[in-house]
């Protein structure tokens, strides 16, 4: 699908950027004219993908990670989260609830958070190379007429 | 993250008020661990009205909590969760494991 447009935001695998991402990608899906509800959703997919890179790619390190955002035909927002960190062996387990890698203060709710927020979520990774989440959901369309 | 008590006897109710992610869920943990030691309380009360923003790591906070409680023969539950938080809450299954109003 061609986008209508996009935005590509990279910075520090900095746990004080979590914020800044989640309210940049509010920022971005603004023009869809979301609901609450949405933008709710938007916000924590967002997080919880940063969260990840942050946490579990880059474990003893600062690294990149890149933002894309990408608005699609039809009301959909993309947006993929990429990292060049250590990757995920087992892509399948970690999208299990609970399973976690991390410690005490993680659930192992990530990807399942990710999945029922979203409409699509797809995982790309390679151990040694990195990991790219990407992640669908299409913005309701309001009625606009008297705006 | 700010942390407000109100205590009545054995009944410790924390106000949270803040986003909470990743960021301040560590610290949080060790402030709400303290408290749960040096209070003691049999009912423990998480008030989640100002909390504006949680992800996941909100959960790992709460579990970290009723582990405590339940460690201290206490009890904990969850009060005035806004949409979002409670979005989250419920997608991890929480109100099957801890009362939430």
């Amino acid at each position: 699908m061609k986008a209508e447009n996009y935005v590509v935001l990279e910075f520090l695998s900095r746990s004080s950027n979590e914020s800044f991402a989640r309210m940049a990608a509010a920022g971005f899906a603004a023009q869809l004219d979301p609901t609450l509800d949405e933008l709710g959703d938007i916000k924590t997919a967002v997080s919880e993908a940063v969260t990840n890179a942050i946490v579990h790619a880059y474990p003893d390190q600062l690294g990149k990670i890149c933002m894309k955002m990408k608005i699609l035909e039809d009301h959909v927002l993309e947006i993929s989260i990429r990292d060049w960190g250590c990757g995920i062996a087992d892509v399948e387990r970690a999208r299990e609830p609970l399973f976690t890698t991390g410690g005490e203060e993680r659930s192992g709710m990530g990807f399942t958070i990710m999945e029922s927020f979203t409409d699509r979520l797809r995982v790309k990774s390679a151990v040694g190379k990195g990991t790219t989440v990407s992640m669908r959901k299409r913005i309701s369309q309001r009625l606009t007429g008297l705006r | 993250m700010k942390l407000q008590t109100k205590r009545e006897g054995r009944s410790l109710e924390v106000l949270l008020e803040g986003e909470l992610d990743h960021h301040g869920a560590k610290g949080l943990m060790q402030r709400l661990d303290q408290l749960i030691e040096t209070e003691l309380p049999l009912h423990l009360t998480l008030d989640f009205s100002g909390i504006s923003f949680m992800d996941s790591s909100g959960i790992a906070v709460v579990m970290r909590c009723r582990q405590r409680m339940r460690e201290a023969g206490g009890h904990i539950r969850l009060c005035k969760a806004g949409p979002q938080p409670r979005k989250v809450l419920e997608a991890a299954g929480i109100q099957r494991m801890v009362e939430m109003e």
